[in-house]
């Protein structure tokens, strides 16, 4: 088997088990990572695709370049979609604090 | 060829360790500081999947920025959860946890590990025919790099959106403030009040960081980098001058501010329209003008990029303008 064959079945491995936690892990951060994980591995398998549909570019070897941007765009559009889910976690957390404690000592302090 | 396989085997181990000591340590701290060491020995495995790009954006914003935000969100927690030990935790589930429901999910996230592993052993052999394509048409865009050129000519509104999608992710982060920090200072990133091993690291680094930066930027043309690893490189030197408290988080309310986010998008749109206006298409770019045109839209994504990332990790606003 080549290199990138490994690269691949490791990858459909990470997606089982991040898979696995983004849906049993109840705490929310727990939740975000894991599927910031499974989004990783889903990026390698692609990355795996584009390896095998490579060829050599001066006589380098180089993976397909239109599947490398758009990896390349999901990293971004991933990173993007995380910041966005930890906003709401942390404004969540912070709101649950307050209903229960009733005072405002939850605010993230400076 | 036995020893580069060999080689491939071990960074696949340790791949899969740390992606389970990801998914399953009990620590929260410890789960996120093994998914930046993920990130980085994952851009090795890019590195080695002839994937030099993509390698160079999942250390910079796959590792590394993700991490950052990630450990300050458990850090906060954990200290909240110290300073309210009896408070009850907010948790995401389906309401019953019975044994055989994890059973059932544990076998369904098997079957999707199996199925892929299937797929990936019996796939066909490949057409390489878009390398080839893309290998004839780059000379017309004047670029070295195919990547680069997939990205800003050949799939330009991609791209587009991409840069978009960052500045609406950034709207959207804002938009959760409170009714009275609207349009304030995000809270403040410094880490310790006086640590002189931080000060000197935020004062020695950063000038050989943005001078790497920059080179990324210049450089994606015709070699491995471009606007989004040089932007996030930059964006990682502001934060590391942030948190060692040699500079303040602006308002986000600063116009000029809000000009560095939107310029990037709005001069790539503009070039874009102009593009069709001047009968090249959407997007397109008139002969000979393609380089030079890529580069300004490069230029400006990249300090866009840069302050959009670095806005991003500092988070919503906290306090309030003085008025």
């Amino acid at each position: 088997m080549v290199a990138s064959t490994w690269f691949g079945l490791g990858a459909a491995l990470i997606i089982g088990l991040s898979l696995f936690q983004v849906i049993i892990n109840p705490e929310p951060l727990r939740k975000v990572l894991a599927f910031n994980l499974l989004g990783s591995a889903v990026f390698v398998l692609f990355g795996v695709l584009a390896r095998r549909g490579g060829g050599r570019i001066d006589g380098v070897a180089f993976a397909d370049p239109v599947p490398q941007a758009l990896i390349i765009t999901g990293l971004v559009v991933a990173f993007a979609a995380t910041v966005l889910a930890v906003a709401l976690v942390l404004r969540l957390l912070q709101a649950e604090c307050a209903t229960q404690d009733h005072d405002t000592e939850c605010r993230i302090d400076d | 060829m036995t020893l580069t396989l060999f080689a491939d085997l071990g960074l696949l181990i340790i791949l899969l360790g740390l992606a389970i000591i990801t998914a399953f340590a009990r620590p929260a701290f410890v789960a996120v500081a093994a998914y930046m060491a993920y990130g980085l020995v994952m851009a090795l495995a890019w590195v080695r999947l002839a994937a030099v790009d993509v390698a160079l954006t999942e250390a910079a914003i796959g590792s590394g920025l993700t991490g950052m935000l990630l450990l300050g969100a458990v850090a906060w927690n954990q200290r909240q959860t110290e300073a309210h030990p009896r408070r009850r935790q907010i948790r995401l589930q389906v309401p019953a946890t019975h044994p055989l429901l994890i059973i059932v999910v544990a076998a369904v996230c098997a079957g999707v590990s199996a199925v892929l592993a299937w797929v990936v052993v019996t796939l066909p052999e490949p057409p390489t025919l878009q390398v080839e394509q893309v290998r004839l048409a780059l000379p017309a865009t004047g670029l070295g790099n195919p990547v680069t050129g997939v990205l800003l000519a050949f799939r330009a509104i991609d791209t587009l959106l991409e840069s978009v999608v960052l500045v609406f992710a950034l709207v959207g982060v804002w938009s959760l403030a409170d009714d009275a920090a609207w349009g304030g200072r995000p809270r403040s990133l410094r880490l310790v009040q006086h640590s002189h091993a931080l000060t000197l690291l935020g004062q020695l680094l950063p000038p050989f960081g943005v001078l790497m930066g920059l080179y990324l930027f210049w450089a994606g043309a015709d070699a491995p980098g471009g606007a989004f690893q040089g932007g996030t490189l930059l964006a990682a030197m502001w934060v590391l001058a942030l948190s060692a408290g040699l500079a303040k988080v602006p308002a986000v309310s600063n116009r000029q501010l809000r000009l560095l986010i939107s310029i990037g998008s709005l001069l790539f749109l503009a070039i874009g329209l102009a593009g069709w206006a001047g009968g090249v298409g959407f997007l397109g770019y008139p002969a000979g003008w393609s380089k030079a045109l890529i580069l300004i839209i490069e230029a400006t994504l990249t300090l866009s990029i840069a302050v959009t990332l670095g806005m991003l990790v500092a988070g919503r606003p906290h306090r309030a303008l003085p008025r």
